[in-house]
């Protein structure tokens, strides 16, 4: 029996391991499929992380470091070249790696924390043939990063997702055109700060409303055909341009790892393709916490931290037997906020509650209502889908609640 | 007098900035930002603006490293700052922070990784 199986390495994991120590759980286990701890932010050499937690930017390695230098500090243990194969409703996990063959883990609590993975060119249905040379906005980052080699020379990058506009920048500077980045949407999903530092000083058009409607060449990508949409997002016949390039870049949306998390059993949000969780993100499998963006994606990694040790902490309480499960008030939404995480308050505390809207809306008033009395309100000049919002709920508001709906008014 | 209008790069938020300048190009008054940073940030960014260059490095074994300028530099410099990047040989081993290349226009480059 091990007290508290993490899974995953990444900075979710890591935090959520550092909350669950300093809250005195001191049987941890971390399983990481990776060579190393850090998950994505290995490949993130950019700086920008950790200004919220840190007050410095830093970069992804960096901001890994200073988590990782912890957990060695601390003598939390963790399996390398660890691929977990599957959990039960139990919690008992089966895992594997090439010293200890297959084996299982009784765990009295497990944090989820596996991260999330892009979305591929499958997934988007673009027509034409099957060239080298299209890549994942993620994997070209990890071969220009890590590796040290370069996908191509001439770049079109189809969503402006701060990934993709980080390679946009990425490319630039190790000697590619980047001659596009198309976005499918009439507004960008990246921070206002990159489409400013990794396109705008590249001087790399961004073309909203603009998508790839075909591949083209044989054995290595020869061009891309755009189009413009319409407001449904219909590619415009007469709108179509061949664009030269050896390459195309995806960065058109990240889907949490929950595969082991379904086979458990475990209620997955269809928004989010994360768990239901509860306020101290607990699972619908009691004693199963879920934190990072395998709960759902985040814009930022001092979120995810921030969320981690609320994981952390909460299966300390679990472990410990304290966990507060005392009430149960769902949370829902209206038709303009997309989701919130945690769906559901079982215990009366400060809550934060975080939440995504499902367009732009200028002059917009989040209202939180328990059945039709507004029990909290605030107002926001401006909310878009790329930027996750965050309200948090006194605990005296929670007093008589019983059902909770958030809700946007837009003037 | 000119306007000049502004995302500010500093943080996430992204602040839209205005930046009034006079006839030889001095910044007069900033607005739109939210903190002191921003007001700097925009008085840079008309004046001489700067970027931190993150990239990689190769080492001693082959391999590449991650790396950064420890300060901005001037702008018009970053492909610059690059060819000294890629010129350059990192010699193993390595710790967070250790500059590999000193004086880089104003800056210094560093590791942002340990290795071995």
């Amino acid at each position: 029996m091990t007290e508290l199986v993490i899974i995953g390495g990444g900075p979710a994991g890591m935090s959520a391991a550092l909350a669950a120590y300093e809250n005195g759980v001191r049987d941890i286990l971390i399983l990481e499929r990776d060579e190393r701890l850090g998950g994505i932010l290995q490949q993130c050499i950019h700086n920008g992380f950790g200004l919220h937690r840190f007050g410095e930017e830093l970069t992804g390695p960096e901001y890994a470091w200073r988590y990782e230098e912890r957990v060695r500090e601390l003598g939390i243990p963790f399996k390398l070249n660890t691929m977990v194969m599957n959990i039960t409703a139990d919690k008992e996990i089966t895992a594997t790696n090439s010293i200890d063959g297959i084996f299982t883990i009784q765990a009295k609590a497990i944090i989820l924390a596996m991260g999330c993975r892009e979305r591929s060119r499958g997934a988007l249905n673009i027509a034409g043939t099957r060239p080298a040379g299209v890549y994942s906005a993620g994997t070209a980052q990890k071969l220009v990063n890590m590796k040290g080699y370069m996908p191509g020379k001439n770049v079109v990058i189809l969503g402006s997702g701060d990934i993709g506009l980080i390679m946009a920048r990425r490319m630039s500077l190790e000697g590619a055109k980047v001659k596009a980045v198309c976005e499918l949407m009439p507004y960008s999903g990246g921070l206002a700060r990159n489409i400013e530092q990794c396109l705008n000083d590249f001087n790399i058009p961004l073309l909203l409303s603009h998508t790839v409607v075909k591949v083209h060449g044989k054995k290595r990508v020869e061009g891309v055909t755009i189009a413009k949409v319409d407001q449904f997002g219909k590619p415009i016949e007469d709108t179509m341009e061949f664009i030269e390039c050896d390459t195309l870049l995806l960065s058109v949306g990240l889907i949490p790892e929950n595969e082991i998390s379904r086979s458990a059993g475990i209620d997955i949000n269809r928004i989010t393709n994360g768990a239901y969780v509860t306020q101290s993100r607990e699972t619908s499998i009691p004693g199963v916490f879920a934190c990072g963006n395998v709960l759902h994606v985040h814009d930022l990694v001092d979120y995810v931290s921030e969320e981690a040790e609320i994981a952390g902490e909460n299966a300390a309480l679990y472990i410990k037997g304290e966990l507060k499960n005392d009430i149960d008030i769902p949370i829902e939404t209206d038709g303009k906020v997309r989701y919130t995480v945690p769906q559901r308050i079982t215990a009366k505390e400060d809550t934060k509650i975080f939440f995504r809207v499902a367009n732009v809306y200028e002059n917009a008033t989040i209202k939180v209502y328990n059945g039709d009395e507004i029990i909290f309100k605030t107002s926001k000049s401006k909310v878009a889908p790329g930027e996750m919002q965050c309200i948090t709920l006194k605990a005296q508001l929670l007093q008589n609640a019983e059902k909770l709906r958030i809700g946007l008014e837009v003037f | 007098m000119a306007t000049r209008e502004l995302i500010c790069i500093i943080c996430p938020k992204g602040c839209n900035l205005k930046a009034e300048l006079d006839e030889d190009g001095k910044v007069l008054e900033v607005t739109g930002n939210t903190c002191k940073r921003g007001a700097e940030y925009a008085e840079n960014e008309c004046t001489n603006p700067m970027r931190t260059v993150t990239s990689t490095m190769r080492c001693s074994d082959g391999t590449v490293i991650p790396v950064k300028t420890t300060t901005p530099i001037p702008k018009g410099k970053i492909y610059e700052c690059m060819n000294l990047i890629n010129k350059g040989v990192v010699n193993l081993p390595v710790h967070i922070g250790d500059i590999v290349i000193a004086d880089v226009f104003g800056s210094n480059i560093a590791v942002t990784e340990n290795r071995t």
